[in-house]
């Protein structure tokens, strides 16, 4: 499907409005969070390395902590943008498969796709990629609440 | 066999000083503001409120990232406290956060389930984490957070860990 003038421009106000809700939270703020793209119930975010977030100070390797704080920020926007339009959202659970270390000094990528939603529960999924993008850091499954 | 006349103090500068070593070798901790308390054996985390740790501004509450985090992080200096409190309390190791080779290696996450239970509060949080099972190879251990009542949890999260190789 091809995307038109007016289609571009709903989807860069939707990405600023995203970004400014983005900034609004000062933890995301202080992981310097950045939108990347949105689409219906879909949200890709990143952040960069930074020395303070280092969990394994032997090997320069991004805290597991951290990875969470991406992927539950990523699933929570993702809800938000599902075409149901949540008020608001929470999470209920958040479950992380961590499959390899992430590469230091690389910027760190969730994507996060909400495949299901109820009157009151979205189910979400998640991966974390570094700069190599085929092989996932880390994936996420959970639930989260949907205040309609 | 621990020696029953050493001395308090050397007693309590080894154990506290090998804690230390364990909590400030990782900048992440201590960027979180992350601190122990020791009694014995038993420890309990500390998450000092900030305002970096806010995720919903409106309530306001901590972040669920936050959250994980530090329950994360609790289960992880559990499992290595436990660890090495043999070869601390034998001699075997003295861990010291200015000889980065004498700190004990930690174990890795395999996964980590948290279940959220109330809101967090913008204030002090706390968490205990209990090692349910340490095999050779793999561990699972089990963590709760809470804030002003330790019977109502903030968050428990479970995670299964791979325990470094001598």
């Amino acid at each position: 499907m091809s995307a038109g003038p007016s289609d571009d421009s709903d989807r860069d106000d939707r990405k600023r409005i995203a970004q400014q809700f983005i900034e609004a939270i000062p933890h995301a703020r202080a992981l310097g969070m950045r939108v990347d793209d949105l689409g219906p119930g879909r949200a890709v975010i990143s952040m960069p390395w930074s020395d303070h977030l280092v969990g394994d100070p032997r090997t320069g390797v991004i805290h597991g902590g951290v990875v969470s704080a991406l992927m539950d920020t990523c699933c929570g926007a993702a809800v938000m943008m599902h075409p149901a339009s949540p008020r608001s959202t929470a999470t209920i659970d958040l479950r992380i498969d961590y499959m390899r270390a992430a590469a230091p000094r690389q910027r760190i990528t969730a994507r996060a796709e909400c495949y299901h939603m109820t009157r009151s529960v979205a189910f979400l999924r998640a991966v974390a990629l570094d700069e190599d993008g085929e092989n996932p850091v880390a994936a996420a499954t959970g639930a989260f609440t949907a205040e309609r | 066999m621990a020696d029953r006349n050493e001395p308090l103090d050397r007693i309590k500068s080894r154990r506290d000083s090998a804690l230390n070593a364990l909590v400030s070798g990782v900048p992440y901790m201590t960027w979180l503001g992350i601190r122990f308390d020791r009694r014995g054996d038993e420890l309990t985390a500390v998450l000092p409120f900030d305002g970096k740790l806010i995720g919903n501004p409106v309530l306001p509450a901590l972040h669920g990232g936050v959250t994980a985090a530090f329950l994360e992080v609790t289960a992880i200096v559990e499992l290595s406290w436990v660890a090495m409190w043999e070869d601390l309390e034998s001699g075997r190791i003295a861990p010291d956060a200015a000889v980065p080779e004498s700190l004990p290696r930690l174990p890795k996450t395999i996964d980590f389930t948290v279940d959220y239970l109330r809101s967090g509060l913008p204030r002090d949080a706390y968490a205990r984490a209990r090692v349910v099972r340490s095999g050779r190879r793999y561990a699972s251990v089990h963590v709760e957070a809470w804030q002003d009542n330790r019977s109502r949890l903030i968050a428990q999260a479970t995670g299964h860990f791979l325990m470094p190789q001598p």
